[in-house]
């Protein structure tokens, strides 16, 4: 009897290490504790045996049962292990699938630039200020030192309207008048951001449509200087802190002292590239100080007052920031360009 | 304006390396847009001034010749060549000889390519080098025959010592209509590098019968001309001009003509005066017996003349001519007759040297399309003063060249003489508006750089401007001279410093802002497409039977467009270019659809998805004359697949009006507006039964829907359902809500019921929600729509509606039987008031 209860008990335990499923467990189970089981029916039979046998039979058929029930548990954690590692692997995906496409829009990459202009200047306080981009020839010129025949008109080509002395902006500019008659006589620091329109082919260089940001400061103690800083300031931030900025005099009918500003190329770091037409800088506004008479026009009075203006091309910094070298690209609104930004 | 180096150098010391020059040039407000560099290229120990001794026939080709050329090194070679303009016999010409080794461009070739002069053989004869035309040399595009150098040109001097030059082509803002000369631009080298500039004040050998009486100049109309002067010059002999004269022309970009042509284009280019010759002979006088007359005077109606370029041309009575006698023989400051040019016949010269008012200058150039040299100066603006030393020189110049006899005396009517100007410099508004000190001896040094005279004054220095700054009039036309001449770059640069001004809100800025990123994150694109559109486009955007409603496709302007959505208003009524580029942009639009459909179909021409938006203004006019109203409108666009396709989406399914309707949700949940609602919508640019209104408050604001297949068709868009929306931004700005309303979250488990009732079908769904949460109160949390069923188990005209109720308190734990309370009152509520059956808990 104690000889067959060490072989089941080694029976039991070799074919329990081959069980690696729960219904083989189970199985396993009902075979050595269940109720026909050898060990159970020992345990049973007891009484049948002689009474000396008993005590030790007993006690080993009862010793067996404890250690086969405990290496049953054992092999439950280490099966049910097993099963989930098997289940997990079964749902085993080639990773290198494609995802399900999620769809997520973006602004276009002009809009991008004006909202990094925005932020920009609105440290320096300059807010945005809105106006018209149908205009009057009076605010769009005449206000702005550009009489009828001025030469200078040559510099915009414009769309006029079938309507009399209304054309369409060719500048932001006709808002700084808008701005200071509306604001007269607080101090003024503005940005005027929006559409402007040129009569002009449309070419890789050139539209008819494009952005401009105006900017202009009216107050009390303005100077050139201050124009430079915020011009520095402005153009570090953008395009980075280690570009050079460059003052160069130049011409607006409405500015006097007038200027274009240059940052060093990016792209050659002053070195002449094609981007930059060999000369190692890069046009990126045109600014100076507001000129007197239109100061007045605005209301303020040029002895008390001084302030500058500035104007930038929104699509030229979006050309050159992503290496656009084709203008068309921003309003014909192909989907295989919008993405990219 | 093209400034050949070696002309500014007989103005100026040039004491800055050709690089530097054109930097202090270009920060000082002449921008040099190009160096270019004559003769750089050309090998100094290979190409030389060459003398030809002696010119033999070829042997073995009739059309070649050979020359042999002294270069000064060593013993004259042989070379072969075909130039036309040497022949057999000829000698002492001297070329542009190139030895073998020398680098040149090749003659023959079509594009610029550069060769390597080799010896060789032509036709049996052996050419130890080359004579160059100009084209080899990269001077111009001349083939046709070799270079021919003056008579003094020193033989065997590299030849890029005595032909090379730099020419700086300078880009010359209007303001800077003094530079249109090299004295303008001598004089501001000068003040820019410390030198003086040596501006002559010319002299013509005069041995000619004195002028008087032999010209009678009369000015009509001295407000449009307020001088004119006039020499003459007879027994000229016509001819062409010197060499350094062509060769001065041609780099300045004129083409040389003859001699006397030459020397008023030469002279204006160096004086900025224009100057016109004419034959002498072939003017008329007034009368009988007189002299030759000049009369300035506007056109007559009707009148007309045939200009230098051969043109017939109309006048009219604003355009200021130049007549004789007989009739016109110019128009003022534009261009020459035909009548009276100079020709080879001409023998006396009378030269006119006259100044005409800008602007209507620049009005008759524009009105003739014609801009000529001459205009280009006039319309900007010259110096009246000027007119007489220019045509000295000239007349001095074709003495020289020409061979003709200078009359004494000039002939000048001079009505309106020119003005000196004075203006007060008060030297304290350099640091109010420059930002640097400057004690008033330096802003006086500074000013006499270019010219200006200073006087002490009470508050200040009266600063006489030089009679050739017509552009300075004001205090701060001299602060811009000053800081010019500082240098921008020594400007200082500061922060600015005063007060800010007051910060303000600024809503529809940060609307669009919300807008844009609310539908960013609904998977749109932003578009941004033109204002303008076609006359046609809009129209476009209704069925053909449509077009006569005035409700929907508006012909007049007025404040009642803003009520229309989409506007639609006839082309004739919407502000309009007067002079469009194209056809597909002559119309200033009134809504967004057209522009955003036509996008949609250049995309679905590679593409099956489009979802786009745009925020952009419309211009509806309000009148007939005025600006129109600019309201800032969103556009969006939606068709195609709901997403992309891909294997986990084999075939997605197209995107229908629900779609369109999720994001209108999600943009009015971004932008937190509450009180919004939709009502089914019928406009024929819409599907007829997938279009609703989007109303916020109880004002409509947008229109969204299907776009009508009829319209689809027209817009030759492919077989898709493609959704749409137009909505007034402006309008719905007073409902954003800026900060939003926090709900507590309730700490206490909430009750989910579903409920299935069967409704009418005319019953909209958002009546019976209304009624549900109406009735619900604080308990109902939240509603979910989550079937719609009609079919075989509900009645006709009836449709099954399933919702998810989600009731809970803030209080306590809800039982059961409190939220079926609840419940309970809803179904009851429903059954009263829409006539709703319960079909039971859920489900179809
Ligand atoms: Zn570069």
């Amino acid at each position: 009897m104690l000889e067959q209860l060490s072989d089941i008990r080694e029976r039991a335990m070799a074919a329990l290490a081959g069980v690696d499923s729960l219904a083989a467990l189970d199985a396993w189970r009902t075979e050595y504790l269940g109720k026909k089981s050898f060990v159970t029916t020992a345990l049973k039979g007891i009484g049948q045996l002689p009474p000396e046998d008993r005590p030790v039979v007993g006690k080993a058929a009862h010793e067996l049962r404890l250690v086969l029930e405990a290496a049953l548990e054992e092999a439950r954690q280490r099966v049910l292990a097993l099963e989930q590692e098997r289940a997990a692997r079964a749902e085993r995906v080639d990773v290198t699938l494609p995802g399900r496409p999620a769809t997520i829009g973006r602004l276009h990459p002009i809009t991008q630039i004006l909202y990094e202009i925005y932020s920009i200047f609105a440290e320096m306080g300059f807010q945005v200020y809105d106006a018209p981009e149908v205009e009057t020839d009076e605010l769009n010129f005449q206000l702005l030192n550009l009489p009828p025949d001025h030469p200078a008109r040559d510099m915009w080509s414009t769309f006029y309207t079938t309507r009399d002395g209304i054309l369409l902006r060719t500048h932001t500019s006709p808002g700084q008048i808008r701005a200071m008659r509306q604001f007269c006589p607080e101090p003024i620091r503005v940005i005027l951001p929006g559409r402007v329109y040129r009569y002009e082919a449309v070419t890789a260089r050139s539209e008819s449509m494009f952005h401009q940001v105006e900017g202009l400061a009216v107050g009390p103690r303005i100077t050139m200087a201050d124009l430079k800083g915020v011009l520095t300031d402005f153009a570090r931030r953008l395009y980075g802190e280690h570009r050079q900025v460059r003052f160069r005099c130049s011409y607006f009918p409405f500015t006097e002292p007038s200027m274009e500003v240059d940052v060093s190329c990016a792209l050659c770091d002053g070195a002449g590239c094609r981007v930059c037409k060999h000369t190692g800088w890069v046009e990126i506004a045109g600014a100076g100080m507001v000129h007197p008479q239109v100061l007045r026009n605005g209301g303020y009075d040029p002895e008390q007052f001084t302030g500058f203006a500035f104007g930038m091309g929104p699509d030229r910094i979006a050309m050159l920031r992503y290496g656009i070298d084709d203008i068309r690209y921003f309003y014909s609104d192909d989907l295989r360009f919008l993405a990219q930004f | 304006m093209r400034v050949p180096l070696s002309w500014l150098k007989e103005y100026v010391d040039i004491t800055l390396p050709v690089e530097e020059l054109a930097e202090r040039l270009t920060l000082a407000g002449l921008e040099v847009a190009a160096i270019e560099r004559i003769g750089a290229e050309w090998d100094r120990d290979k190409i030389f001034v060459g003398e030809i001794l002696e010119v033999k026939p070829h042997p073995n080709a009739d059309r070649l010749v050979l020359a042999v050329v002294n270069y000064g090194r060593g013993a004259p070679m042989t070379v072969v060549t075909g130039a036309p303009n040497i022949r057999v016999g000829e000698k002492g010409h001297k070329v542009a000889f190139a030895t073998v080794g020398a680098r040149l461009i090749d003659g023959y070739s079509e594009e610029k390519r550069y060769m390597t002069l080799k010896p060789s053989k032509i036709r049996g004869v052996p050419s130890e080098g080359m004579v160059c035309s100009e084209k080899e040399l990269g001077i111009s595009d001349d083939h046709e025959g070799i270079i021919l150098l003056e008579d003094d040109a020193p033989v065997g001097v590299p030849l890029a010592d005595y032909l090379g030059d730099v020419v700086l082509d300078i880009d010359l803002t209007p303001n800077l209509a003094r530079c249109l000369s090299i004295i303008g631009v001598a004089r501001e080298v000068a003040a820019l590098t410390g030198q003086r500039a040596r501006v002559p004040d010319p002299v013509a050998l005069a041995e000619g019968a004195p002028i008087d009486g032999q010209i009678e100049i009369l000015i009509e109309d001295p407000d449009l001309c307020n001088r004119y002067s006039a020499l003459l010059v007879r027994d000229v002999k016509i001819g062409p001009s010197p060499k350094w004269m062509q060769r001065r022309l041609t780099l300045a970009g004129m083409r040389p003509i003859n001699n006397i042509v030459d020397v008023t284009n030469y002279v204006m280019l160096e004086w900025g005066q224009p100057l016109h010759a004419f034959d002498y002979d072939l003017l008329r006088p007034r009368r009988a017996g007189g002299p030759p007359a000049i009369i300035v005077r506007t056109a007559k109606p009707g009148e007309r003349m045939t200009t230098l370029d051969g043109v017939d041309r109309d006048l009219t009575s604003e355009m200021l001519l130049i007549t004789d006698g007989g009739g016109p023989v110019a128009i003022a400051g534009v261009m020459g007759g035909l009548e009276s040019e100079v020709t080879e016949q001409t023998r006396n010269v009378l030269i006119e040297s006259a100044n005409f008012h800008a602007i209507n200058n620049r009005r008759t150039s524009q009105a003739l399309k014609l801009v000529s040299e001459a205009s280009i100066r006039f319309s900007r603006g010259i110096p009246a003063s000027r007119t007489v030393p220019a045509a000295t020189r000239a007349a001095e110049l074709m003495r020289t060249l020409a061979g003709g006899v200078v009359a004494q005396g000039v002939a000048d009517n001079y009505p309106v003489p020119q003005v000196q100007r004075t203006v007060r410099l008060r030297p304290n508004q350099v640091g109010r508006v420059l930002g640097i000190d400057m004690t008033a001896d330096q802003v006086k040094a500074t000013l006499e750089r270019l010219e200006f005279e200073c006087a002490p004054a009470p508050d200040g220095l009266d600063v006489k401007v030089p009679l050739h700054r017509l552009d300075v009039e004001i205090e701060a036309d001299l602060l811009e001279e000053i800081a010019r001449m500082v240098g921008y770059d020594r400007i200082p640069t500061t922060r600015l410093r005063d007060e800010l001004p007051p910060q303000r809100n600024n809503p529809p800025l940060e609307l669009a802002r919300r807008v844009r990123s609310a539908l960013a994150g609904c998977g749109l694109y932003e578009a941004i497409t033109y204002s303008f559109v076609g006359a046609e486009d809009q129209d476009r955007l209704l069925p053909p039977a449509s077009r006569g409603d005035v409700s929907v496709r508006a012909v007049e302007p007025g404040p009642h467009l803003r009520d229309m959505l989409p506007c639609i208003l006839a082309a004739d009524a919407c502000i309009r270019l007067a002079n469009p580029m194209t056809p597909e942009r002559t119309t200033m639009r009134t809504t967004l659809l057209a522009s955003l459909l036509a996008v949609t179909a250049a995309n679905l021409r590679f593409t099956e998805r489009v979802n786009l938006f745009e925020v952009a203004r419309v211009y509806l006019p309000v009148d007939d004359k005025g600006l129109p109203n600019e309201v800032t409108h969103l556009g969006i666009v939606m068709t195609g697949p709901r997403t992309e396709r891909s294997w986990l989406t084999p075939e997605p399914e197209h995107q229908d009006f629900f779609d369109l309707k999720g994001v209108v949700e999600a943009l009015m949940a971004a932008l937190g507006i509450g009180d919004w609602r939709v009502e089914a919508a019928a406009h024929p640019t819409f599907h007829p039964g997938r279009c609703a209104n989007l109303i916020v408050g109880d004002k409509r604001v947008g229109i969204f829907g299907e776009l009508n297949p009829a319209v689809r068709v027209a817009w030759e868009l492919p077989e898709q359902r493609v959704c749409l929306l137009e909505m007034d931004l402006d309008a719905v700005l007073g409902h954003v809500s800026a900060a939003v309303k926090f709900q507590p979250v309730s700490r206490y488990p909430a009750v989910v019921q579903d409920m299935a009732i069967v409704v009418d079908e005319n019953i909209p769904a958002a009546e019976v929600e209304r009624v549900i949460r109406e009735t619900g109160g604080r308990l109902l949390r939240n509603v979910v729509l989550f079937d719609v069923y009609q079919g075989p188990s509900i009645p006709a005209g009836k449709r099954s509606l399933a919702y998810s109720l989600t009731y809970q308190s803030d209080e306590k734990t809800l039982t059961d039987a409190e939220a079926a309370k609840v419940h309970n009152k809803i179904v009851q509520r429903l059954t009263a008031v829409l006539g709703a059956q319960l079909r039971g808990p859920s489900g179809r």
